[in-house]
């Protein structure tokens, strides 16, 4: 999907840009679950056609599906007056994706560790831990609301998760 | 919404019940929710419960399938059945590995090793 080659107009004159220009995209969906589907088709398509791994296109599937998930039911309370905005930048070398609610926002650190005792068998409590590990920059806003996640093509994250703390 | 209904289909071998997810992608509630009706549905009807799930089509998961197996967990521990997954890819694996589920489900390579490997095989 996407142009391999994109066309600029300035001062009357024509340019043709390989594909290495960066792909953006932003998009404001509903608060419903499945409302991530496309944004998330685009950003998987993208990847691919900037040569991104099967493994990095896993990764970043996971991770864009779980920041969606918490930002529909824990941000937003699946309220259907609120939305969800999606903004992504691919480029040959990495992916950037930020992805913000209306929520009163969280405090990730008060989120336990679900590795560890009891928590183990819970049946919530995994996206924080699985986006930490799949991508190498993961971080929220200080509202808590948003979500910003960077992940390098072809870099293996260091730890794989382990290094996240409850 | 034109959801697709995920599958799962159900076996008998070698004295054990083998449910494997048709769908290779596990996402939404929706299929997370009809997936536990279904693997319920087969908790409840078996007599003596050796459960395998099958993973061979299952490309990608979320972390709602992991809330959903560990309730099929516990359900099987309460009527005292024994559960085994297999077949499992490996990136799926990787997402295993890093939850640290590993150290509660017994994973097997296949659903042969899974169904040789009930304590009260026969």
């Amino acid at each position: 999907m996407g142009p391999l080659w994109c066309v600029k107009s300035v001062d009357g004159k024509v340019f043709y840009m390989a594909s290495e220009a960066p792909i953006q995209g932003s998009t404001v969906v509903e608060s419903k679950p499945s409302a991530i589907s496309l944004p998330c088709r685009q950003i998987l398509s993208a990847m691919e056609e900037k040569g991104f791994s099967k493994d990095d296109v896993f990764a970043v599937h996971l991770a864009v599906e779980e920041a969606f998930v918490n930002a529909v039911k824990h941000g937003n309370k699946m309220d259907p007056h609120k939305t969800v905005t999606i903004d992504y930048t691919i480029d040959a070398e990495k992916v950037e994706i930020d992805i913000q609610d209306q929520g009163g926002g969280f405090n990730p650190q008060s989120i336990p560790d679900p590795r560890v005792g009891e928590n183990l068998y819970r049946p919530e409590g995994r996206g924080l831990l699985l986006m930490s590990a799949y991508m190498h920059i993961f971080e929220y806003n200080e509202r808590g609301n948003g979500v910003h996640m960077v992940r390098y093509k072809d870099r293996p994250i260091v730890g794989h998760g382990d290094a996240v703390a409850g | 919404m034109a959801a697709i209904q995920p599958r799962v289909s159900v076996e008998h071998v070698d004295g054990a019940t083998v449910v494997a997810f048709t769908d290779e992608k596990i996402l939404e509630d929706t299929d997370v929710r009809a997936l536990r009706e279904s693997i319920e549905a087969v908790i409840e009807k078996a007599d003596r419960l050796h459960l395998v799930l099958d993973f061979r089509h299952v490309r990608f998961l979320s972390s709602a399938v992991l809330g959903l197996l560990i309730r099929v967990r516990k359900r099987v521990d309460e009527r005292g059945g024994q559960l085994r997954l297999c077949n499992i890819h490996p990136g799926i694996h990787e997402v295993f590995r890093i939850t640290r589920l590993t150290n509660i489900f017994d994973i097997c390579e296949s659903v042969d090793i899974a169904t040789q490997s009930f304590s009260d095989h026969r």
